[in-house]
């Protein structure tokens, strides 16, 4: 569709949603990012069926253990975009970068730089 | 298997705040099967506890190993070779591995993550639920498979008491009567006349009131 959505955003590629799990969401805080967000199916359409589902839930879960760090809850979010949908994708890139641009940097940023090696 | 919960990150970081270079050791049967303690928590945990090292700007050495079980020397022997790297251990096993971490490896510190709280069985996944108390003297036989004393509040022997209501316990109204479980269990199995019989005073010498317990079978020892 060559919409154009923020270059902050760097993708993943995962099967489903549901292959995400809470130790990645901290894993890439860990490496310095910023902001988490998924992007999967429109609950029901799931493909494996309740992969989205899960995704919710291991979100929800993720914003429970950032929190306990001290780590704004807002940086982790799940979104659900219907495959075809390239316009909600562009406009989600956009709302969750500013929504995280307004939280300002990681607060374990600076302290990642330590354990990169 | 033995069911326990990760203790709150704040204990835990309460425990860990004098040491930088930790050995966080999980266990691949009980804890993992109730998701608290297994190679996914440890993950789980070492992460929590660099990134709030990272946030203070402090910092931290965490290896992440899992052991098969650490009620067995065999595997908490395992780590030998690296333990002396590490200032401490927190381990993620259930009370007995952690004990037994501690034991095999008297000169360090083996600190616990884990609050170890009952035996118990996955009533589906996420969910968890109390079965059984280690009483040594087991009279399942006679209440249908459903254990007073585990299950009911007051584990009494010749239940119900006057707060089973509708079926619930008058503790929690998400506890049922195991009296009612039983007396329902024994009908659908058509063994009501166990329940007319009394049960008799429990000796309570085989269960943890008697001391602490071992299990002998003088035909396995070899030493």
């Amino acid at each position: 569709m060559r919409l154009s959505y923020p270059t902050n955003v760097k993708v993943i590629k995962v099967p489903c949603t549901g292959r995400v799990d809470v130790n990645m969401v901290l894993k890439a805080f860990e490496s310095g990012v910023d902001g988490v967000y998924l992007a999967g199916c429109e609950i029901g359409d799931c493909h494996f069926l309740k992969g989205n589902l899960r995704a919710v839930k291991r979100i929800a879960y993720a914003k429970t253990l950032l929190k306990e760090i001290g780590i704004e809850p807002e940086r982790v979010e799940m979104f659900h975009i219907a495959t075809s949908d390239g316009p909600r994708f562009a406009l989600v890139a956009k709302e969750m970068t500013e929504r995280v641009r307004a939280l300002g940097p990681s607060p374990v940023k600076q302290g990642t730089r330590a354990f990169k090696a | 298997m033995i069911v326990g919960n990760r203790k709150p990150l704040e204990e835990i970081l309460e425990m860990v705040r004098p040491y930088k270079k930790i050995l966080l050791l999980g266990c691949r049967e009980c804890i993992t099967v109730c998701a608290a303690g297994g190679e996914k928590e440890v993950g789980v945990l070492a992460s929590e506890l660099k990134l709030h090292r990272a946030k203070n700007g402090e910092e931290i050495e965490i290896r992440e190993h899992t052991l098969e079980r650490q009620c067995d020397y065999e595997y908490v022997d395992q780590i030998q070779p690296f333990v002396d790297d590490y200032e401490v251990i927190v381990s993620m096993a259930c009370g007995a591995g952690i004990q037994y971490t501690a034991e095999r490896y008297p000169k360090k510190l083996v600190l616990p993550a884990i609050n170890t709280t009952f035996l118990g069985v996955t009533l589906e996944q996420g969910l968890w639920s109390e079965r059984c108390q280690g009483c040594g003297d087991c009279i399942l036989h006679l209440t249908g498979g459903i254990c007073p004393v585990a299950r009911c509040a007051k584990s009494l022997f010749n239940g119900p008491c006057g707060g089973s209501s509708n079926g619930v316990c008058e503790v929690d109204k998400d506890t049922p009567c195991a009296w009612q479980l039983i007396i329902d269990r024994l009908k659908e199995l058509g063994q009501m006349e166990n329940y007319e019989k009394i049960i008799e005073v429990k000796d309570w010498s085989s269960a943890r009131d008697g001391g602490p317990r071992t299990r002998i079978r003088e035909d396995m020892r070899l030493t």
